[in-house]
């Protein structure tokens, strides 16, 4: 490295601008990271933080917000329970809801019926479990909407009354929208289109013969892999595993794509611009390569005296970038959907650098088809 | 004078069998292809010494920079042998023969060909470290002996063309080589640079005992070799010493 230290000092002027564009592409690969992180947990956090092995739909169901669409029965229930390897099964209902707030504020928020007392039931921040009839535990970040313990919703023209009993541990919203845990009973009767304006009372839920919900919700036991397939055909139902159940969500496959297509640009440009910026270095440095050769140094040396040039660059500039992207992602407002988190942020910057490393090798293996020969003679 | 360099370098070469100094027997290289085809060197012999001086002229095209290719291991002749300290250049791998240019071979190229981005002494300490040599090493020796040791932190940019011209002799001269080939030092240099550099070239040889053979046009540095060769269309004639 005693070549490639002293002209990465001596052409500090080029490289700095090579390095200002590589630490831009750091910069902008951190906030595509905060974003698409932001934006999958807007989408799905109320998913990601279940207990949950897999969601099976009714078969036939549509992709694209299946969770509302898709209808089971207990008959599909039993058959899940039944299936070798499940510790679990409950049934789930999911459903879009407009409300108002007591104080008159309208609000948005994804119904999530389960069972109360089951795997299905949101661990806490604040508040009481579910049980009582028109209860319901909410995500937290819905006390930036100036939701508290005890506020009291009314859901748009039914006119139910469900009153906030508990905050969920953490974010839990699902197609950017706050979830609402209620009982099973209560989402049934809110679905089946029976509920009366007011509170629920459990005179009306025991009247009640609605006994379907949206999906199984299958939780296997430790440490075994779960047969879907062999489970759907008995319950007559089509498994996705969580992480492919968050496709279902609204919005989410076409959002994750959008931002991943950006992102995969994004590296191929880092890796083309390190690259050319190296082609032209190493023609500049043609003739000096020339007469190196000529007095005995080996390929080998100068290929890794240029390789360890670019990783400089690379490793150095990109942990400018991250550094700044960080800090720039600190100072994001509430109101945009992104979070910063160690895993993704780190698969990029190892990301940057590995593919920019590419791009610098390909340029750098010229120097192997330097000829010696050029150093005799004039300068040609 | 005593350099500590020349003596770890010279212990370096002495194990090499055979005689000492550069030996060409009947070299042909032809250079190009179909109708543009060159006898660049037609049945080239050559035997230089160690501790001579030997000077090649000749005109433009004449094959003296191929002559310099052959000796130095940079190209291989058609046929004909070329060994240098007794080592035979045909018996060496490509990989070899960069190792053994390292440690045998020193190369003055025309204007210096520095490196840019290195001060004088580094230029000097870059080879050291290609060469493996001493941890030790202290540039400041063999620039002193070029009368460059003034200049030891500068950059080629910031040096005249016989300064850059001297570093480059001081350069070729780190891993102790005992041939130095020499290819047109002083083209770019006025009458009284291109005598202290070829001056130079005369004492570094003579004192140390180094083959030298420096190609040149510059018929008022002949003085100061041992002798002369004349190179015409590839063929050499028999080295003259200068009166
Ligand atoms: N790569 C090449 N391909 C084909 N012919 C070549 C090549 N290099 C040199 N030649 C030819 O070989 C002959 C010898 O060239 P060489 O460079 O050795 O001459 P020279 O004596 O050093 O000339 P100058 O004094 O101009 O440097 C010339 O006729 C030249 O045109
Ligand atoms: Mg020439």
């Amino acid at each position: 490295m005693f070549l490639a230290l002293r002209e990465l000092i001596f052409a500090r002027g080029r490289f700095s601008l090579m390095g200002g564009v590589i630490a831009l592409i750091a910069v902008l690969m951190v906030m595509l990271s905060g974003l698409s992180s932001g934006l999958v947990n807007d989408g799905v956090s109320g998913l990601k933080s279940m207990p949950v092995t897999a969601f099976a739909f009714d078969q036939g169901t549509k992709t694209d917000n299946a969770f509302s669409r898709s209808v089971i029965d207990d008959q599909q229930l039993n058959a899940w329970r039944g299936t070798a390897g499940v510790a679990a099964a409950e049934k789930m209902g999911v459903g879009m809801a407009n409300a108002t707030t007591d104080s008159g504020k309208q609000i948005d928020l994804t119904l999530f019926g389960v069972e109360p007392g089951s795997f299905l039931e949101p661990s806490r921040s604040a508040g009481t479990a579910l049980g009582a009839a028109d209860g319901i535990v909410v995500s937290s970040t819905a006390k930036a909407e100036g939701i508290d313990l005890g506020t009291v919703v009314t859901l748009d023209r039914i006119g139910t009354k469900l009153k906030v009993v508990g905050f969920t541990e953490g974010q839990a919203t699902f197609g950017h929208v706050d979830v609402a845990y209620l009982p099973l009973k209560t989402w049934q009767l809110i679905a089946s289109g029976q509920a009366a304006p007011g509170t629920p009372s459990s005179a009306q839920l025991s009247a009640l013969s609605f006994d379907t919900a949206s999906v199984v919700a299958v939780q296997a036991e430790p440490g075994t892999k779960l047969d879907l397939a062999a489970g759907d055909t008995t319950a007559g139902t089509s498994s996705k595993s969580l992480s492919a159940a968050f496709n279902a969500s609204p919005g989410y496959e076409a959002e994750t794509m959008t931002l991943s297509m950006i992102q995969v640009f994004l590296y191929a440009i880092c890796a083309l611009v390190v690259g050319a910026f190296f082609t032209v270095w190493t023609i500049q440095r043609k003739h000096e390569i020339s007469v190196l050769r000529a007095i005995g140094a080996s390929t080998s040396y100068l290929l890794r005296d240029g390789l360890a040039q670019a990783a400089i660059l690379l490793v150095g500039f990109t942990a400018l970038g991250v550094a700044a992207g960080l800090g720039l992602g600190a100072a994001m407002p509430d109101a945009m959907p992104f979070a910063l988190e160690a895993a993704p942020i780190a698969i990029a910057t190892a990301l940057t650098i590995g593919l920019g490393l590419i791009g610098a090798a390909v340029a750098v293996v010229r120097i192997s088809r330097i000829d010696p020969l050029n150093a005799l003679g004039g300068q040609r | 004078m005593t350099n500590p360099t020349f003596t770890s370098a010279g212990a370096r070469t002495a194990d090499a069998p055979g005689p000492a100094g550069l030996s060409i027997r009947h070299a042909v290289m032809e250079l190009g292809d179909g109708d543009t085809k060159v006898k660049a060197l037609d049945d080239v012999s050559l035997d230089v010494a160690p501790g001579e001086f030997l000077a090649i002229v000749g005109p433009s095209g004449s094959g003296k920079s191929s002559l310099l290719a052959v000796a130095g291991a940079l190209a291989s002749p058609d046929s004909g042998t070329v060994s240098i300290n007794g080592q035979d250049l045909s018996q060496l791998s490509r990989g070899k023969r960069a190792a053994f240019r390292l440690a045998n071979i020193g190369f003055v190229f025309q204007s210096g060909n520095l490196i840019p981005a290195l001060t004088a002494a580094d230029q000097l300490r870059l080879v050291n470290r290609l060469a493996g040599g001493p941890k030790n090493f202290d540039p400041a020796v063999l620039l002193e002996s070029v009368g460059m040791a003034h200049r030891a932190a500068n950059r080629p940019a910031q040096l005249s063309g016989g300064e850059r011209q001297r570093v480059g002799i001081a350069r070729a001269l780190v891993s102790g080589a005992k041939l130095l080939l020499v290819d047109e030092p002083t083209a770019s240099l006025d009458r009284a640079r291109s005598r202290e550099v070829v001056e130079l070239l005369a004492r570094q040889s003579h004192e140390h005992g180094v083959a030298t053979v420096m190609v040149t046009h510059d018929h008022d540095v002949l003085g100061y070799c041992d002798r002369v060769a004349e190179m015409v269309d590839g063929r050499l004639g028999a080295p003259a010493p200068v009166r």
